[in-house]
């Protein structure tokens, strides 16, 4: 993942979740009444139950966080999950945001040896491979520890 | 007023992987809760199902399938989904009606038949549905989030993966005899630990599979239970709580928790509200409970239970365990069922399982796994989107 490892696009697996600028954010809406932030976007009706507010402007998560928890995945998932075959075991991390107060998963590169996540350490926002078909590569937000040997070829471009 | 209701009948058809239709498994185990109870079908006035999502059409109207599958009688219906709490909320469902006074006996009935391996969501293309979505964008099953939790408990509490296979131990040492499990064999700690990860650091004897069984409960008024028999168990509290906003333990099927930037948090955190709901319903606490039903849907996860319905303060679960106190013959044992560990998890007959292994602990009937002098028991069980489940039964 430090290089693409095809010419195809890079495609956001999901829309308009994250910003692919550099460095890249999580794209979540804040309430317009009470300030409540919402990460996935929230943008129908305020989930605070005291307010009734409707209307939302983007706001950009905090790209750093401290490692809530972790777990790695040793066996494939069934679909939507689309896995490379041979299967890989990956990295899910929690990541807590303080100014938010709210966690937030997200995979963690291949690339970051799972035996170097300790909960407590400090991580970062990449934007990384996800899987690809035969147009595109498609792409999704992960967390990384900030200032580890994968940082240097990590997924933010 | 008491607001108890009777539980008269309790029975069960054995949890495997049958390879059978659910209907006949929540036929077997309504047969076997009327004949328990000594009543006739055509006496039941309200059916409440517990919906399984795995089985067609059928299975969204359980309530109706098992009306139909035992002879239509004429009897008012629900059927109701609330994901691993789907069968408290049919039991919640029945006890209302019976309590409204709109009818004395009620049928609760759970059953699935489930398929092998992780669960996944409903297929289809779904974008907009998180339950989708988390294992499109993470790959994050159902173990991930138990894995998250067990690590957590480690990095809160330095807890081990011995801690955790001890759980799996005690557990399987509890189903051993009990005739309704499907796993009974006992297994050492270094059996647990030698067996393969699945998600780090859970392996896979401590993650629940997915099971076929079937679980159904008689309910009835006071007023006519005393006409009836004798001696009855009760329902004495009922939880369905859903969280409070905002909830900032991460959830099944969610990508983020809410945020607590801008709203307090709640006083209470939404799994320890969950039993607590039905501790208040029967004006009792967790130092009256002597036996419990929690949902060990990964070992780990019954530690985490241990605190949440109150046998001790967070981060003592651990000594509880290795004291055996949770053990049968210990103070309060908790899964002397054998748990999901012996049992794998059908998921809308698993809640109603629950019920029915305390009310044959309360009266004396648990053969092989007895504790002995089972007054007051409590169940607690969580559903995924926010569903929270528990029960106290007494004697």
């Amino acid at each position: 993942m430090s290089e693409p490892k095809t010419d195809k696009p890079r495609v956001p697996a999901v829309e308009g979740w994250f910003t692919m600028s550099e460095p890249p954010a999580l794209l979540g809406t804040r309430c317009v009444q009470c300030s409540t932030i919402f990460f996935p976007r929230e943008t129908v009706a305020c989930r605070n139950p005291a307010c009734r507010s409707t209307a939302f402007t983007d706001h950009e998560l905090s790209r750093r966080g401290k490692l809530w928890s972790y777990t790695t995945a040793h066996y494939q998932p069934p679909p939507p999950f689309i896995a490379d075959d041979p299967f890989v075991p990956y990295s899910i991390a929690v990541v807590e945001l303080e100014a938010e107060k709210m966690t937030v998963l997200g995979q963690v590169p291949t690339s970051v040896p799972a035996e170097s996540l300790v909960v407590g350490m400090e991580m970062e926002l990449v934007i990384d491979r996800l899987y690809e078909d035969e147009q595109n590569e498609y792409v999704v937000w992960k967390w990384q520890p900030v200032a580890s040997s994968a940082t240097e070829n990590g997924g933010a471009r | 007023m008491s607001r108890d209701v009777a539980i008269l009948g309790v029975g069960m058809h054995p949890w495997g992987k049958w390879g059978r239709n659910f209907a006949e498994y929540g036929v077997h185990a309504a047969q076997a809760a009327l004949d328990d109870a000594g009543v006739d079908w055509r006496d039941v006035q309200f059916v409440s199902g517990g919906d399984t999502i795995r089985n067609g059409y059928p299975g969204f109207i359980a309530g109706s399938t098992f009306a139909q599958a035992l002879g239509w009688n004429g009897a008012q219906v629900a059927s109701s989904y609330g994901a691993c709490a789907s069968g408290v909320q049919a039991l919640s469902v029945a006890r209302a009606q019976i309590l409204a006074g709109f009818c004395d006996v009620a049928l609760v009935v759970g059953a699935d038949a489930a398929p092998k391996g992780f669960f996944a969501p409903v297929g289809g293309e779904r974008p907009d549905d998180p339950d989708w979505l988390r294992f499109r964008l993470m790959g994050a099953t159902n173990p991930t989030y138990f894995a998250f939790w067990a690590r957590r408990r480690m990095a809160l509490y330095g807890s081990t993966s011995r801690d955790f296979a001890q759980v799996k131990v005690k557990n399987s040492r509890h189903g051993l005899h009990n005739p309704y499990a499907r796993f009974r064999k006992e297994v050492t700690i270094d059996e647990v630990l030698a067996s393969k990860v699945v998600a780090d650091p859970l392996r896979l004897l401590e993650i629940c599979a997915t099971s076929d069984g079937g679980a159904a409960i008689v309910l009835t008024s006071e007023a006519y239970a005393r006409k009836h028999a004798t001696k009855w168990v009760s329902v004495a509290g009922v939880s369905t709580v859903t969280p409070v906003f905002p909830s900032t333990v991460i959830e099944m099927p969610n990508m983020a928790t809410d945020s607590a930037a801008t709203v307090p948090l709640p006083p209470v955190s939404f799994r320890d509200s969950i039993a607590r709901g039905a501790y208040e319903q029967a004006g009792i606490g967790p130092e009256d409970v002597n036996v419990a039903e929690v949902y060990d849907l990964a070992s780990a996860l019954e530690l985490d239970w241990y605190e949440n319905i109150g046998l001790c303060e967070p981060g003592d679960a651990e000594k509880l365990l290795r004291d055996g106190v949770t053990t049968i013959g210990g103070r309060v044992p908790v899964n002397p069922s054998g748990g999901l560990s012996c049992f794998g998890e059908a998921v809308p007959a698993q809640a109603i399982a629950q019920v029915c292994e305390l009310t044959w602990q309360i009266r004396g009937q648990a053969e092989g796994r007895q504790v002995e002098g089972a007054k007051v028991g409590v169940t607690a069980n969580q559903g995924l989107f926010g569903h929270g489940s528990s029960v106290v039964v007494k004697g």
